[in-house]
Order: structure tokens, then sequence, then C-alpha cells
């Protein structure tokens, strides 16, 4: 018996992956063809920015929903991204001038760390590495000294504020409050706010979503991904049957920090700037809200959340721009009273099964397999259909 | 024959409070150890020691010979030290093969848990064990819909997935049926054969249906008497403490 079901498993699992590689191949054929065909330019820039947030938001999962530790801190890692691709477009320029914002504050020479930011090789080794390092800096001392729950939020942030003060007064090295602005530079010389380069970061970011859906569904589908989840719901016991959580939490919070730093950058160019203010504090906790309101430990609640919150925004603040707040403080009260596993949580446990009973098909029961074996139930059962 | 565990004048104290005081204690390897105390005798206080949970004030703990002060949890339990704990702490959100699955992985380490799949050992040990532990039907079901006695066995199961050296079982029969505690005590009978186990338990009618080997008697943090669970059965000064009254 135990063997059929396992086999039964395996082949649903196998038929469950064929239908997800097709509904992937669909939507991105949609929204990396044929979207950008149908929409005006600045409506296709604006998809790509969520669609950017979106990737954050899978990183966010990755580390939340996964593996339970709430990160009120990515605003650090995706403004690290940012910075760094917005460097590397400020130095497209004639050699041996400077970007020109140095002049304000009589910088005469590129400061050194704007060095490596010549090659753009190097700038996207950087965009994920640099913010990939500070998260597993900042996971490895906070996490040695199991600091965990509430006082790894509050660490987070307290982080992200030492970070948003620093950008800001650090006018000689990368202008402070002002921030970097890409829209004006040139990448392969051609300019980057034109419709034909921001298609290319569009079609960049829509790829680059769907490599790190792929590389969270790999990373939390085996059995790295269940210690995750165990993690998660005890981690004392994961310790006393050998394993060391700190590694493992680090390598997470790092990767997490990495898909931010990507998303960063493909925020940014996409934008047309940086500021520091994307390190203020109500950024870094939406993320976390799309998360919650898509659904936690489900990766594509994450992106759908992202998507729904964030396009609902810019529907009602274009409509109601005086009460479209109102609107998102409503959806999130909603979330949180009557959907606190989110909408891809609810459709698992609720709204599939319901979906079907109101096809008229039979809602598919979960039950103890002695209890299925026994011929009794199966008796009583077969009574109640014909009935 | 070898000690697999030694503990020498070990104090433990929270804030001057000594939840352990001055305690001897060895058991011989294969040896299947009861301890029984009243409520406060320290007897968690010891597992958590054993397993470096808390660090000892005073004394050492020796496992097979070697001093375990400062060595982190998880490095304690690679030495083959294995802990159930009162209540069944399995992955809820994870199937019961799962469960057993990750316990049974023989490299702990990140990367080879991100990179490697389970061998045929660990696969078959998983699949022996569901028999042992008797939930091979169960095995696809995610563990939170398992009955309290049925978790009690599937965290067992993960202990000797572990292939410990020692088991420390603290109070395995605790909120089971009758027929569950027979269950657990038999498993715990056939498990004895492999390893060295220590168990703690309040439920007599349980410990003496395991308790063939010495029974030993915590008081106050500290070791009260040791024997057969007859010879302790009798000790007046263990009726005394449980009774609070010098029998006459």
């Amino acid at each position: 018996m135990s063997n059929k079901t396992g086999v039964q498993i395996k082949k649903k699992k196998q038929r469950n992956k064929i239908i997800e590689l097709g509904i992937i191949t669909t939507l991105v054929i949609i929204m990396a063809i044929i979207l950008p065909s149908i929409i005006p330019a600045f409506r296709l820039r604006l998809i790509g920015r969520f669609l950017s947030l979106a990737i954050v938001a899978l990183g966010i999962d990755l580390i939340w929903g996964y593996t339970g530790l709430l990160s009120l801190g990515h605003g650090i890692f995706f403004a690290l991204g940012g910075y760094a691709l917005a460097m590397h477009l400020n130095l497209q320029i004639p050699e041996g001038q400077i970007p020109d914002f140095f002049n304000l504050y009589g910088v005469k020479e590129l400061p050194w760390v704007w060095q490596p930011f010549y090659s753009l090789p190097i700038t996207i080794l950087a965009l994920v590495i640099v913010p990939g390092i500070a998260a597993g800096l900042i996971g490895y001392l906070v996490f040695r000294n199991r600091i965990k729950g509430v006082y790894f939020s509050i660490l987070t942030q307290a982080a992200l504020l030492v970070f948003y003060n620093f950008f800001n007064g650090q006018q000689k090295i990368i202008n402070g409050t002002n921030g970097l602005k890409t829209d004006s530079s040139r990448i392969f010389d051609l300019v980057v706010s034109s419709a034909g380069v921001q298609r290319t970061f569009y079609i960049i970011t829509v790829i680059s979503l769907v490599l790190i859906y792929l590389l969270c569904r790999w990373l939390t589908s085996g059995r790295f991904g269940r210690l995750l989840i165990a993690i998660r719901d005890d981690e004392t016991r994961v310790r006393f049957s050998g394993y060391d959580p700190t590694g493992y939490k680090v390598l997470v919070f790092a990767i997490s920090g990495a898909i931010a730093g990507i998303a960063g950058a493909l925020y940014t160019v996409q934008t047309g700037i940086i500021t520091p203010s994307i390190m203020e504090v109500a950024f870094s906790i939406e993320m976390v809200i799309w998360v919650a309101v898509g659904g936690r430990g489900t990766l594509i609640g994450a992106i759908l959340g992202t998507m729904l919150v964030r396009l609902g925004q810019t529907f009602l603040s274009e409509s109601f721009p005086e009460i479209w707040l109102f609107f998102q403080g409503a959806l999130f009260l909603i979330v949180v009273t009557v959907l606190p596993d989110g909408i891809v949580g609810w459709w698992t446990s609720y709204g599939w099964d319901k979906l079907r009973s109101l096809l008229g098909l039979k809602p598919s029961l979960i039950t103890y397999p002695s209890l299925v074996e026994d011929p009794d139930v199966q008796q009583e059962r077969k009574e109640m259909s014909e009935q | 024959m070898s000690k697999i565990l030694e503990i020498e004048d070990l104090t433990v104290s929270f804030d001057g409070f000594k939840a352990l005081n001055n305690l001897n204690f060895s058991m011989n390897a294969g040896e299947l150890r009861v301890i029984i105390g009243p409520n406060g005798a320290g007897k968690t206080t010891f597992l958590d020691v054993i397993t470096g949970k808390v660090q000892p004030t005073k004394g050492r703990v020796l496992f097979k010979g070697r001093n375990i002060k400062k060595i982190p949890e998880f490095k304690i339990a690679r030495m083959g030290i294995g802990r159930k704990f009162q209540t069944p702490r399995v992955y809820l959100n994870l199937t019961v093969r799962d469960n057993l699955d990750l316990v049974s992985n023989q490299n702990k380490n990140v990367l080879s848990t991100l990179f490697g799949r389970a061998n045929n050992n660990e696969t078959r040990t998983v699949g022996g064990l569901l028999e042992t532990i008797g939930l091979d039907t169960k095995a696809n079901l995610s563990a939170s819909l398992l009955s309290h006695g049925e978790k009690q066995r599937l965290e067992i199961g993960m202990l000797v997935a572990q292939s410990p050296d020692l088991l420390l079982v603290d109070e395995p029969a605790a909120g089971l049926t009758d027929e569950e505690t027979e269950n657990v005590g038999a498993l715990l009978l056939s498990l004895a054969q492999s390893h060295s186990i220590i168990a703690i338990e309040h439920d007599m009618e349980f410990v003496r249906q395991i308790a063939n080997d010495k029974v030993t008697v915590l008081h106050q943090g500290a070791l009260l008497c040791e024997g057969k669970m007859d010879e302790v059965q009798n000790d007046p000064r263990v009726i005394e403490v449980y009774l609070g009254e010098t029998p006459d």
C-alpha cells in the first residue's frame, strides 16, 4: 500500500511539474513578447519595476516564509544592488572626466570605491556579491549569537537605519540625499531611458524573475528546503538532530540579500534614479507586506502579492488620488484578519476545493490510509454516494 | 564493561539555585537506565547538561571518556547523543517520511545537504524505521495529522535515525493511553538491545515495564539511591521523598 501511494505521489508530482513548466513558459511568452508590443512604453516600464520588486519579494519569502526570519532590512541589499549599477552607468562618460555631481562638492578625483565599476562584468558581479556578503556578515553576527524572532527584526531595521543615514551623509562619494541618476546615462552608447534600452531591461527583468523563481524552487524543494522549514518550526530540535542552524541561516540570508541586490539594480534602471530614500523603513516593511498578501512560504504568492498590491496602488492612485492610501490600509487589514495565510494559502487550503464543489466535482479528501482501506468505511462511502 | 557516560561532582546553579548538586552518576554501554524523582528533582536539567544545552557550573560530564564541556549541542548530537523531549517535537509541516529523512542524513553540513540526495543506505534506514515505529502506512502524511502517541513514536524513530549510541528519553509515556504506553515501552525495550538508553519517567507502571536494569532516583539535584526496581521501591528514603513521610 505504501509503495503504491509512493508511486502515485511521484506520478502526480511529475504531472504537476509539467503543468507548472507549461504555465511558466506561457507567462514568459505573454510577458516578454506579447506585452511589450501592446502596451505603451511608460506602462511597460511600470510593470518592469513591479516585476523587479517581485524579485525582492521572492528573497523575502525565502528568509521569512520558509526560514521564519522576518527581515525588515532588505532595503539595504536592494539599495546596494541599485547603487552598484547606477555607479557603472554614471561612469559611461568620456575618459578623464568624473560624474558631474562631484563638482558640487569640489571632488577632483574619482573615489576609489568607484574604480571597479568601470567594468560591466565586475559591476554585474558586484551587484550580486556585495549585497550577498553584506547580508551574510550581518546574518553571521546575528545568528551566531542565536538572536531570533522580534530581536532579529529589530536588528535588521536598526541596520537599515544605519545604512540610510550613512548613505545620506556621503555626499562626496555618492551624492548623499540627491542620489544617482541613471536616465540620461549611456549604456553601449545608447541612452538608458530610450524605449529600446528600457524594453531590453524589461525583458531582462522577466528572465531574471523566472530564473530566480526557479532557483528558489530548487532551494526549497529538496532536503535543504525541508531543513529550512524545520528551522522555522523548531530550531532547537534541529540542533539536537546534529545540524548547526547558523550556517543554514547565514546562507539563506546571504542568498536572499543577493536576490534583493539584483532586484534593486533592475528597479533602479527602470526608475531612472536611486537615492537613499529607497532605504526608508516604510519601503522595507512594504516588501514584507507583499509577501504576506500573496502568502508566506509559497514563492508564487510573493510574486502575486507584489503585483497585486503595486498594480492596485497604481490604479487606485490614478482614480482616487486622495483616498488611495485608505484602500491600501484596508487591504492589509483584510489580509491580516481574514486571510492570515495570504491569497495563495487561502486558495490551496480552501478556495480550490470550493471551486471544485461549485463545478460539481468531488472534493478531494485527505484521510488516514488505514481509514480508506477499512472495508466498512468504503462500504459506507459507497452507500452515501448512491443515495 | 566500558562506561558510556560518567558524571563527576556535577553542580548546575541558576542564580544561586542549585538544580543539580554534586551529582555523581555513571552507566555502562548497552544499559537501559530509568531515572525517577519527584518534580524539581533536576531530571530535565540533567538531560540539558548531557546534551550541552546547559553548561555545568562545577564538575564534568564524560561521554565515551570525552569531556563534553563547551561543545555545542549539534556537535554533541553528532558524537552520538540523541534526545527526545518531554512533549513530542516533530516537524509538523513535513511528512512523516521527511521527518525521518532529515535526521537520517549522514552528512549534515550545509553544502552536502543542499547538493546531496538521500543515498540507498539512508532510504533503507528510513523505510525500516517506518516499520519499526508502525507508521509505514502514514509515511506520506503531514506529521501534524498524527495523534499524540504517533508523534511520540515518530520522535523516538527520529532519535534512532540519528544512529546515536546513547538515547535520552524524557517522559515518553506522558499523556498516552495505556495501550500506547505499552507500545512505546515495547519500542524502547527493542531499541535497548542495540543502544544505551536513559529514560526519565514518572509513570511507575511504565517504569516497571521497562526497568530491567538499574533505576536511579534523583532528589533535590542529588542522587538519592540506585538499584533494582524492587530495591528502590522499598527503600524508605524513596518512599519518604515521594510520599512526604517516613514509613513506620
